[in-house]
């Protein structure tokens, strides 16, 4: 009743007779509109995704280069450090979060591109809750980060990890999360940025150090000072971490290795579980999903 | 309850009320007060920079006044931005349409954000995409759409949700002079069928003869607001052009001689006077500067805005370029070029 019904005949009519105009009219918002507002800039990404071949091969090379030609190369020099595991496979579970954090970044610069190309308006003036729009952006590059990540989990056979059902059914959650808390922040950041130079400028910033530091290529023991702060910093150490004891867990190795490996990351001598890891991943970014929210609502 | 006077559909379709912008220190628009009615195609007219667009992204909400007030269809922009936005179809002087996606799927993306029901949105898409030409290439990428093309699917994509108010926002600026003219014709039709209250800014003078009623924009305000026919009448003088070798000395002589204030603009020299035809016998005979060549011509809206401005439009935009670069920067944040 309070709805504009100003057109009659509006919600009567089904479908278009000839020569008469078929009238819509807009509902006010609800629950459900913003659903389905969500939905279509989820499933946008999606079609995007799709349609895209050349991004989902370019955001893969960087992470196949460093397991197979750096984790191959460097075997040599590592054996006897490894305890007799190959490098490849230490380096995986890192690998994995990189593949998915690359994307999900390359996801969230899309506010950049959309930006650039103008079609962020047509979604800043529709009327639903801006909010909608950013959850619907980090959903849609959480699931194309996820499809990244569900690739790089095929090729787990190729570096000595075993297809163990629990195990991947495992790490497909923890990537699935991380996949999400990293589109978060790379909205976060995309929100704020206007050209696609400079995000790209900026996620080399950010992004490269992040990986670089949270142990995807070392285990986080025995680390200079400076650099076990920095590690233990660094959010990005508390997703391939998990990640790892999981892939471990489902390894026959000897103690030895396991230790040398994967010896987890400590807080003063305290090995901080895998499931407090996870929900620090998971609340970091519901943390950046609310920033970027607030930012989002604010822009005119 | 805030439906109520969004129901009425024939109070007036917008209404401004002393509206002002400011960017930092710069005045975009100066308190502008007008009245659009409903089913009016009603055209914003001005050089690049004059405070068109200001305007226009005030009324659809996307940019808050720093004073003055402004209700479209009914509601206010302000504090009843959702209705607002519910009500208005808007066309972007930059293209807003997803390249990736094709045609279908961006009307289609439209209507999911805006809520139509789901079962008019086939229907509704089939309408405004025949209306524009386009219902042939609905699956195809927007990335191989031409200039037109696009302007014609984003015609249609404002249209999807039934707006009462159509905002357009330079549409035909960059196409050739055939498809502004076919796009001319779509917005006249379009006001016809379905009977819905247009609102476009345009810098070309020929355009805003399409209008019903025009405002002329310059420096922030509206210096002019009428019929087309109505302003032309109400300049009643002729318009004379001459071409000659000494620009200065003949400006000069024309005051001297027939106590006429003539100005240069675009290389010539031009004046107005009651009686064109009339008079261009006197001006060879007593002028005493050879004479190239004279045009003499009927008012056009490029003179209404002469006479109220004191340039021709195309002077103002190299002028205002200057000035304006700033705001207009701010203004287009986001746009391509």
């Amino acid at each position: 009743m309070s709805t504009t019904t100003d057109r009659p005949g509006a919600e009567t009519a089904t479908g278009p007779t000839p020569g008469e105009i078929v009238r819509v009219t807009v509902p006010k918002r609800s629950v459900g509109s913003e659903l389905r507002a969500i939905k279509i800039v989820w499933r946008r990404e999606l079609i995007r995704y799709r349609s895209d071949r050349l991004r989902m091969a370019t955001t893969l090379v960087q992470p196949l280069l460093f397991l197979f030609v750096l984790g191959s190369g460097l075997q040599r020099l590592s054996s006897a450090g490894t305890h007799g595991v190959s490098l490849k496979t230490f380096i995986y579970p890192g690998i994995l979060c990189i593949a998915v954090m690359f994307t999900a970044m390359f996801s969230a610069a899309s506010i950049v591109w959309d930006r650039e190309f103008g079609f962020l308006r047509e979604m800043m003036v529709a009327p639903v809750r801006r909010s909608s729009i950013v959850i619907g952006k980090c959903l849609g590059g959480a699931s194309v980060a996820g499809i990244q990540g569900v690739i790089v989990i095929c090729l787990a056979g190729l570096v000595g990890v075993p297809y163990a059902p629990l195990m991947i059914l495992g790490i497909f959650v923890l990537q699935l999360l991380l996949a999400f808390s990293i589109t978060a922040f790379g909205v976060m950041i995309a929100i704020r940025i206007k050209q696609m130079q400079s995000f790209m400028g900026v996620m080399q910033m950010i992004v490269t150090p992040m990986f670089f530091i949270s142990g995807a290529l070392f285990p986080p023991s025995g680390l200079p000072g400076w650099l076990a702060v920095l590690n233990r910093l660094d959010p990005l150490s508390y997703a391939v971490d998990p990640m790892r004891r999981l892939v471990f867990n489902h390894l026959s190795i000897s103690p030895a290795a396991r230790a040398a490996l994967d010896p987890g990351i400590t807080w003063w001598g305290w090995r901080v579980p895998s499931l407090l890891e996870a929900g620090m991943v998971v609340v970091l970014g519901l943390a950046m999903l609310g920033i970027a929210i607030w930012q989002f609502s604010r822009t005119e | 309850m805030t439906g109520g006077n969004g129901n009425q559909p024939d109070g007036p379709a917008i209404v401004v009320e002393h509206l002002v912008k400011n960017y930092d220190q710069v005045q975009a628009v100066r308190g502008v007060e007008f009245e659009v009615a409903s089913g009016e195609v009603f055209g914003f007219l001005g050089p690049n920079g004059a405070g068109k667009t200001t305007t226009i992204n005030m009324l659809c909400t996307l940019v808050k006044p720093t004073a003055g007030s402004a209700s479209v269809a009914g509601h206010d922009v302000v504090r009843e931005r959702d209705d607002v936005r519910r009500n208005i179809g808007l066309v972007f002087q930059d293209p807003t349409l997803d390249g990736y996606l094709t045609a279908a799927q961006n009307l289609q993306l439209h209507a999911e954000l805006y809520g139509v029901r789901s079962d008019l949105v086939k229907p509704r898409m089939e309408q405004v995409m025949t209306m524009v030409g386009l219902w042939d290439r609905k699956d195809s990428p927007v990335a191989t759409f031409s200039g037109g093309m696009r302007r014609r699917l984003e015609i249609a994509r404002g249209l999807m949700h039934s707006p009462r108010v159509l905002f357009l926002d330079e549409p035909t600026i960059g196409l050739d002079p055939q498809t502004r003219r076919s796009i001319w014709t779509y917005i006249r039709e379009l006001q016809e069928r379905e009977r819905i209250t247009i609102f476009m800014t345009t810098h070309y003078m020929d355009e805003a003869e399409w209008c019903d009623r025009i405002a002329i924009m310059d420096h922030g305000q509206i210096v002019a607001l009428d019929a087309p026919e109505t302003l032309k009448a109400a300049v009643g003088t002729d318009r004379v052009t001459i071409h000659t070798d000494d620009d200065d000395a003949t400006i000069a002589a024309l005051k001297q001689r027939f106590d006429v204030d003539a100005k240069r603009s675009e290389g010539a020299v031009t004046f107005g006077v009651p009686q064109g035809e009339q008079f261009v016998p006197r001006l060879f005979a007593e002028l005493g500067i050879p004479i190239k060549a004279v045009n003499v011509s009927r008012p056009t809206l490029d003179d209404v805005f002469m006479s109220y401005t004191g340039s021709t439009i195309r002077d103002a935009e190299e002028d205002q370029s200057k000035h304006r670069n700033r705001v207009m920067m701010q203004m287009m944040s986001g746009g391509r070029r």
